[in-house]
């Protein structure tokens, strides 16, 4: 394979500044209809309110026009790189956003929708949810879905809330206070278990990449609640004793919680319930092609057992012949982790998603996913300083895999951020590195996903070999990066100092003692 | 396959033959060797059949869509924690581009224009509730308030929080959720709060009885869940303080150009919503929540939520952003963080962004001057309606509540009447709230313009006679 030439990417650079020292007194950007003086029999709209509650000093907001505003905003999008380049943040799974899907939530039919219309005049919200309910029943082989949790860690959390409602019922909450899962499990898992209020055991893993099912025989017992666990990780590696563990779990007395945050790569191979578990849990903006937005509006759809259906939060949205209504009269329901029915166009756009795949595209999609990464190896092992996690497997990974740049790092003294730092300059956004704790040293983590091309996955090995070879010829070039971007290496020192951090305009203004 | 999907660049058989052949695999089956056999579908999957085309797709869709109906055809009063503002059209601009809507997590320098977006969110917030430290959003109102009563009680050590009873049903129950059931570690209990029957404010008796050295927070809102400003701030702050407790205020900050920013009465931890700030209800998917409080590092080492901050870089004059304190969060310390954290409304932080520059400060004086107006007006055409009864006449915002008991007829069954009439009446409160009666919390905002609040006495008239 020839190495594709390079772009010669600057992104754009507008030394913007911050909104609230722009605008000049005086000036407007959204104008309101005066109240018609007889509605309050002639007194003024502020005596309405309580005197003490009264606002004195305004807020110090810009006072800009309206097209300086758009101007402003319109810059800074500019000065964000995201997908206009090419980003394979593994763990994300960075896919397309059909515009058709972003059109049609702009309509009034679910823009200008009140939750709390009566459900006859809900209908096509809720048939929507319904339908897309039925997909990942399909999928998953679970038994009901809610999209209240507004994301992947909402929805762990929801499971954990439902972990307790199930547990409450059986006469076991409190004495079954122990969640097990393991180190390459998202970090959301143990967090929101702890939230709840359990103790979190986290396994570790051993040679074959995953921890032992001798491991899990250990941490069980009478005190276990569930198993919650991601497979396959983020390395790439598929737990083949996935079924024991569910089987191990379950003869302890607990449920067994299947984060499908790694689903891309099994779409359409496995189906959680028939792998033994009692919930699992997609995530809508990543999986199923809704948009990140830097990170949500998000869903994370939670699905289940018949057996854990009662204990979700409510409403559930059923279907009685023709008609869909919510169904609120759940009496053992653990209530609300949101308002209301979760992020609805975020549902709307993964039902869409679905739909314009069909059960052979979204094979296809895992087929492609799961074949871009493999190939992806090749090129990237290539590379001096690159070495693969877990180099004993020899086997084809999942739809993403964990190097390292350890070798890199040990002979230039280059680090992931260094070299994060400067892909950007040629238009490639970060990678992903690893969560904590680092089980491999100088991690990063691509994910090659269905929608880049052979091409985009060409170009993304040669800037990263083009960088490595920078760090071993020109290693200050790539210290200093990035040197292509909208703004130079940040000053992290003022972001953990309590002196200096601001974390709004009004702190920066006090602390530096500039005119605000 | 033989047509490509075209969401999917490499889905030509030409193209996967080439992928294939320089991975060194005979198919792509192969490269599924990890999955065991027994682990594979019993079935294949059974979905509706494939829609690939935009033109049949956007058919299916816009047809299910236009099963419901929209605030836009009826005319609407409903509120309850959810809001029909009006959304600047900038804001839908601006979120609909792709460089805000497409990414995840790049560099400091890569993301700068979208870091610098949600600093304004925050500190726009910060201008509004006069807080130093706004962090980035939490998934809503109630979250937002679950998570402050947890600051709270690993603030002080304590045990029990404080609420209100008049309080929004939902946002209490993720309270209640976040405080953990009993027999749980680390429980919190949650007490409630009585309230005057005759204006809706707190009942300061009653929160003197019920405050104690257990209290970790005490948490008032205003307005309230029914409208209600809370006018005793000050008050309840001294309560709370000379307990010891944290005051911890839920604020709908639409309502800030006229109501005093909470601190200026005594509040320490700023809870709220985001979705008037330029979001459509989205069915309830617009809502979004922060956390908000003075600058002091006390409070700065107990969020739970992502922090950015302004800094400089390499270049002498620079300014950039960065995330402060991440080590405390879920994605730092595991089990050991602060709550978690995730994936947010990050994308509406910068709508919201916006809808403050947009207004400044004279935009919100105006909107909330209006809305007052508005609102004032509608329940005085209501209270003149016979059989119906205003609650808590006096100072409410936005929202009041509408007594109709002396009707003989149920809210349901006068919203009925009123949907027939393409008017979506004010949200039933008789289950939630008995000790109300037949009761329905009404909405009004600036959209509502005075022919539409006419347009609802004038038929509520109508249908309550009939």
């Amino acid at each position: 394979m020839t190495a594709p030439s390079l772009r010669r990417y600057h992104a754009a650079v507008w030394d913007e500044p911050v909104v609230l020292e722009m605008g000049r007194a005086g000036r407007r950007g959204m104008v309101f209809p005066a109240p018609e003086l007889d509605l309050l029999d002639g007194a003024a709209a502020l005596d309405l309110v309580p005197a003490a509650m009264r606002r004195t000093v305004p807020p110090a907001l810009p006072e800009m026009s309206e097209p300086d505003v758009l101007r402003h905003f319109l810059h800074l999008s500019q000065e964000t790189l995201g997908m206009m380049g090419i980003s394979l943040f593994g763990t994300c799974t960075m896919k397309y956003n059909a515009r058709l899907n972003e059109a049609l939530a702009m309509r009034p039919e679910i823009a200008e929708v009140h939750p709390l219309q009566h459900e006859d005049t809900l209908q096509g919200v809720l048939e929507i949810i319904h339908s897309f309910d039925l997909v990942l029943r399909e999928l998953s082989g679970m038994d009901q879905f809610v999209f209240q949790a507004a994301g992947g860690a909402d929805a762990a959390y929801t499971h954990a809330c439902v972990t307790r409602a199930w547990l409450a019922a059986r006469g076991e909450l409190g004495r079954r206070d122990e969640i097990i899962t393991t180190i390459q499990t998202h970090p959301c898992n143990p967090a929101t278990a702890a939230t709840a209020g359990f103790k979190v055991i986290t396994l570790q893993l051993e040679e074959n990449g995953y921890p032992s099912l001798d491991a899990l025989k250990a941490a069980v017992s009478d005190r276990t609640a569930a198993l919650m666990v991601n497979n396959p990780d983020d390395m790439g590696i598929y737990n083949p004793e996935i079924k024991e563990w569910v089987r191990t779990v379950h003869a302890a007395g607990g449920l067994c919680f299947y984060d499908h945050a790694n689903f891309n790569g099994v779409m359409s191979r496995i189906r959680a319930r028939e792998l033994g578990f009692d919930a699992c849990m997609y995530m809508l903006h990543k999986t199923f092609g809704g948009p990140k937005g830097g990170g949500g509006p998000a869903v994370g759809a939670y699905g289940c057992s018949a057996e854990l259906a009662p204990f979700l939060p409510k409403p559930v949205v059923v279907r009685d012949g023709e008609r869909y209504r919510l169904d609120v009269d759940r009496p053992e329901s653990v209530g609300k982790v949101r308002e209301f029915l979760g992020n609805v166009p975020v549902v709307l756009k993964a039902y869409a998603w679905a739909r314009s795949l069909g059960a052979e595209g979204i094979r296809e999609a895992a087929d492609l996913s799961v074949l871009g990464n493999n190939y992806m190896e090749k090129g990237l092992l290539a590379i001096r300083g690159v070495s693969r996690s877990n180099p004993g497997i020899d086997a084809w990974r999942m739809e993403m895999t964990r190097y390292s740049l350890e070798e890199l790092y040990r002979d230039t003294g280059i680090t992931v951020f260094d070299v994060q730092n400067r892909m950007v300059d040629y238009g490639v956004d970060a990678f992903w590195l690893s969560h904590e704790p680092w089980v491999v040293p100088q991690p990063f983590t691509p994910e090659a996903g269905e929608m880049w091309s052979k091409e985009d996955l060409d170009t993304w090995i040669a800037v990263l070999a083009k960088v490595c070879e920078e760090a071993y010829e020109t290693p200050d070039l790539v210290r200093s990066a990035p040197h292509n971007q909208a703004i130079h290496k940040i000053d992290p020192a003022p972001l953990e100092d309590p002196a200096r951090w601001a974390m709004t305009w009004r702190a920066h203004v006090r602390k530096t003692g500039r005119a605000g | 396959m033989t047509i490509p999907h075209p969401f999917m660049a490499n889905a030509v058989d030409a193209i996967k033959a080439e992928m294939l052949a320089a991975v060194g695999a005979l198919s792509v089956e192969a490269l599924f060797e990890q999955i065991p056999a027994d682990h594979r579908t019993a079935r294949p999957l059974a979905l509706p059949p494939a829609l690939r085309s935009e033109v049949e797709l956007k058919r299916h869709l816009l047809a299910t869509l236009r099963k419901s109906e929209t605030c836009e055809d009826n005319l609407s009063f409903l509120g309850g924690g959810c809001w029909q503002h009006h959304v600047p059209a900038i804001c839908d601009e601006i979120v609909q581009r792709s460089e805000f809507l497409t990414p995840v997590w790049g560099t400091p320098s890569s993301d700068h224009g979208r870091n610098q977006a949600w600093f304004e969110f925050t500190s726009g917030l910060g201008e509004l509730v006069e807080c130093d430290i706004v962090g980035l959003p939490v998934y809503s109102w109630g979250c937002a308030a679950g998570h402050a009563m947890r600051m709270a009680a690993r603030l002080t050590g304590r045990d029990e929080v404080l609420v209100p009873r008049l309080i929004d049903p939902e946002r209490l129950s993720i309270i209640r959720n976040y405080c953990q059931p009993e027999g749980t570690a680390g429980r919190i209990a949650v007490v409630e709060v009585g309230f005057d029957p005759a204006t809706g404010v707190l009942d300061l008796a009653d929160l003197e009885a019920k405050i104690s050295a257990r209290t970790a927070a005490v948490y008032v809102e205003t307005p309230g869940y029914l409208g209600v400003i809370e006018h005793q701030g000050a008050q309840i702050a001294e309560i709370a303080h000379a307990a010891g407790a944290e005051l911890v205020v839920g604020v709908d900050p639409i309502s800030l150009g006229v109501l005093a920013p909470p601190p200026a009465w005594g509040a320490d931890i700023v809870v709220g919503t985001t979705q008037p700030l330029g979001v459509h209800m989205n069915c309830g998917g617009g809502v979004g929540g922060f956390i908000a409080s003075r600058d002091e590092e006390r409070y700065a080492r107990e969020y739970p939520c992502l922090l950015v901050s302004i800094t400089g870089t390499t270049e002498p004059g620079e300014v950039g952003f960065g995330l402060s304190l991440m080590h405390q969060s879920s994605y730092g310390s595991r089990e050991n963080g602060k709550d978690w954290t995730g994936n947010s409304v990050y994308l509406w932080a910068i709508a919201n962004a916006a809808y403050m520059a947009l207004l400044g400060p004279e935009g919100f004086r105006e909107v909330g001057a209006l809305i007052l107006a508005r609102a004032r007006y509608a329940a005085h055409r209501l209270a003149a309606i016979d059989g119906v009864a205003v609650r808590f006449p006096d100072g409410f915002f936005k929202e009041f509540v509408v007594d109709f008991t002396a009707t003989g007829l149920t809210v349901e069954e006068i919203n009925r009447r009123l949907r027939a009439e393409g008017i979506f009446g004010g949200h039933d409160l008789s289950a939630d709230f008995p000790e109300l009666g037949q009761a329905a919390l009404y909405c009004v905002t600036e959209v509502h313009a005075r022919a539409d609040i006419d347009r609802l006495a004038e038929t509520l008239s109508q249908v309550l006679a009939r």
